[in-house]
């Protein structure tokens, strides 16, 4: 016998994206592709051509990493966006709380970078006002996959997204680190990654002075480290800016939530850091 | 009216003939039905403090919640049938949400939620059969107390913007009397004083002694960044009591 009524129970969702995407489908992020348009079209243009799109876009300079510490796990981002050889802005943020236990940080195109992290935000939010539950660690890190998967069209027009998440799983009790690829493909890390132009220079940094049982402290040095790294290789990733006074976001998740660790705490150690190279260059 | 005379198939005329009901009559019969449903379920009661909105609720529920947040600084409140009350507040948090998305957060008011709710309601007292059975409140924290408001909306979209305390659900005339008796000239009330004043008052309305175990408590606390809505466990209400 049919449940009566139970179409609806199942087409009951506490997803704010799939709200939106039947509310207001203009809004989405894959309408600037054109709405109602049949999805067939990225299938015509062959792989080869992706893939280079794809790499030649991910170029667009910045360097964010996550890090693992012994009790949680640490982020970092540079502020620089760059257009082509310019600089077009130096203190957008790319790394963001997104809920009490969980951030993201975004490399890739700036605007529909912001557009995913605000949405995401909300996202996980609406799902918490409605079921009155936080979502799952991997609960959230698949609905960021989603997330990615539904801007595929957008890719195809050079707009790429790559986020990485970071959680504290409160019920394993210990920080985990998510990267995705552009299909929104979810693969967990084990240790640290970082993503962006500077990427590569990042990870190397830490795969040489990454140990298991780095205290907060030591984790936030060495992720400020990383991305120095990375800032004097890659040209699309900024440094710290002492004449303006611009220092990158860093953020440590751990059991109590997600805490901003302050300007004049990293500008000290990022003047460390600095000070420690120069020495080492003369 | 036809005459009755063909056995049965004018008694099938006069089954689907309806008989005429004045629109007064209607909407008397639709409102007693929507009040004796609201006066069965417990009541709601919201009051301002110092720092914000008291909200206790007669629930002894700790999952089933009667009290929850819609946005940063706005909370809900439903008496009466929960399955309607609910509804309504998943469209809150639907409208809230996608208000914010489209404009930005600070746009999201609980003004326009309360029209929203009193639009609904009343179309629905109007034009369905079964009206819904429920009282709703709204209440909104801003950056200084003067910024804090209430709105209560009735079953039929009445709606009514209320200061200083509200209450609602099934015994909300006595309760707001009370409240209304205790309601000296002080300037704003601290949080131990509101949550006693409102214990005492559900008292009051219920005639027996009432415990913090079986009462649902939730705030809108302005001092709070971010996200202004919390609930208030039981050992953290004993410990403010005692």
């Amino acid at each position: 016998m049919e449940w009566m009524g139970a179409h609806r129970f199942i087409g009951q969702c506490s997803s704010f994206f799939d709200f939106l995407q039947q509310a207001k489908p203009e809004l989405t992020p894959a309408a600037r592709w054109g709405a109602g348009t049949s999805p067939s079209l990225p299938a015509q243009v062959p792989a080869d051509e992706i893939q280079r799109h794809v790499l030649t876009h991910l170029a667009h300079g910045t360097t964010v990493l996550a890090l693992k510490y012994d009790r949680g796990a640490v982020m970092v981002g540079d502020r620089r966006a760059v257009e082509g050889y310019q600089v077009a802005a130096r203190r957008l943020e790319k790394v963001f709380t997104t809920d009490c236990h969980s951030a993201i940080a975004i490399a890739g195109a700036a605007g529909p970078c912001l557009e995913m992290a605000r949405l995401f935000r909300i996202e996980l939010e609406h799902y918490e006002k409605l079921d009155g539950v936080l979502l799952s660690c991997e609960g959230k890190a698949n609905r960021l996959g989603h997330m990615v998967k539904a801007n595929w069209p957008m890719v195809m027009q050079g707009l790429v997204v790559i986020p990485l998440f970071v959680g504290f799983d409160v019920k394993q009790n210990r920080g985990r680190i998510f990267k995705y690829d552009v299909t929104g493909g979810k693969y967990e890390e084990t240790d640290y990654h970082a993503v962006g132009s500077g990427g590569k220079d990042a990870r190397v940094t830490m795969k040489e002075r990454f140990r298991k049982t780095l205290s907060e402290q030591d984790a936030v040095s060495l992720a400020l480290e990383a991305l120095l790294s990375a800032a004097e290789e890659d040209v699309g990733t900024g440094g710290p800016d002492v004449f303006r006074g611009i220092y990158p976001t860093v953020k440590c998740l751990n059991a109590l939530g997600v805490a901003d660790v302050d300007d004049d705490e990293v500008a000290r150690q990022c003047n460390r850091l600095v000070r420690a190279r120069s020495e080492r260059e003369t | 009216m036809q005459s009755v005379s063909a056995g049965a198939v004018g008694a099938r005329n006069l089954m689907s003939f309806p008989f005429y009901v004045s629109p007064e009559q209607l909407m008397q019969d639709k409102a007693e039905y929507a009040q004796k449903g609201i006066a069965r379920g417990r009541s709601i009661i919201a009051i301002e403090y110092r720092d914000g909105v008291l909200f206790v609720a007669d629930n002894p529920s700790t999952s089933l919640f009667k009290v929850s947040e819609i946005y940063d600084n706005i909370a809900f409140s439903g008496a009466g049938k929960y399955s309607e009350f609910e509804s309504l507040r998943k469209a809150g948090i639907q409208h809230a949400d996608l208000k914010g998305f489209m404009y930005s957060r600070e746009d999201v008011t609980a003004r326009a939620l309360a029209n929203g709710y009193s639009q609904t309601l009343g179309t629905i007292f109007s034009q369905e059969l079964k009206p819904f059975e429920v009282e709703i409140l709204l209440a909104q924290v801003g950056e200084s107390p003067e910024q804090t408001e209430f709105y209560r909306i009735a079953f039929d979209g009445t709606i009514f913007h209320e200061r200083r305390f509200v209450a609602i659900g099934g015994r909300s005339d006595t309760l707001a009397s009370a409240l209304r008796d205790a309601d000296g000239s002080e300037d704003r009330l601290d949080l131990k004083t509101a949550l006693t004043r409102c214990m005492k008052a559900i008292e009051t309305a219920t005639e027996q002694p009432v415990s913090l175990q079986v009462l649902e408590i939730a705030l809108l606390d302005r001092t709070r960044a971010g996200r202004k809505f919390r609930r208030m466990t039981f050992d953290d209400a004993r410990a403010l009591t005692d």
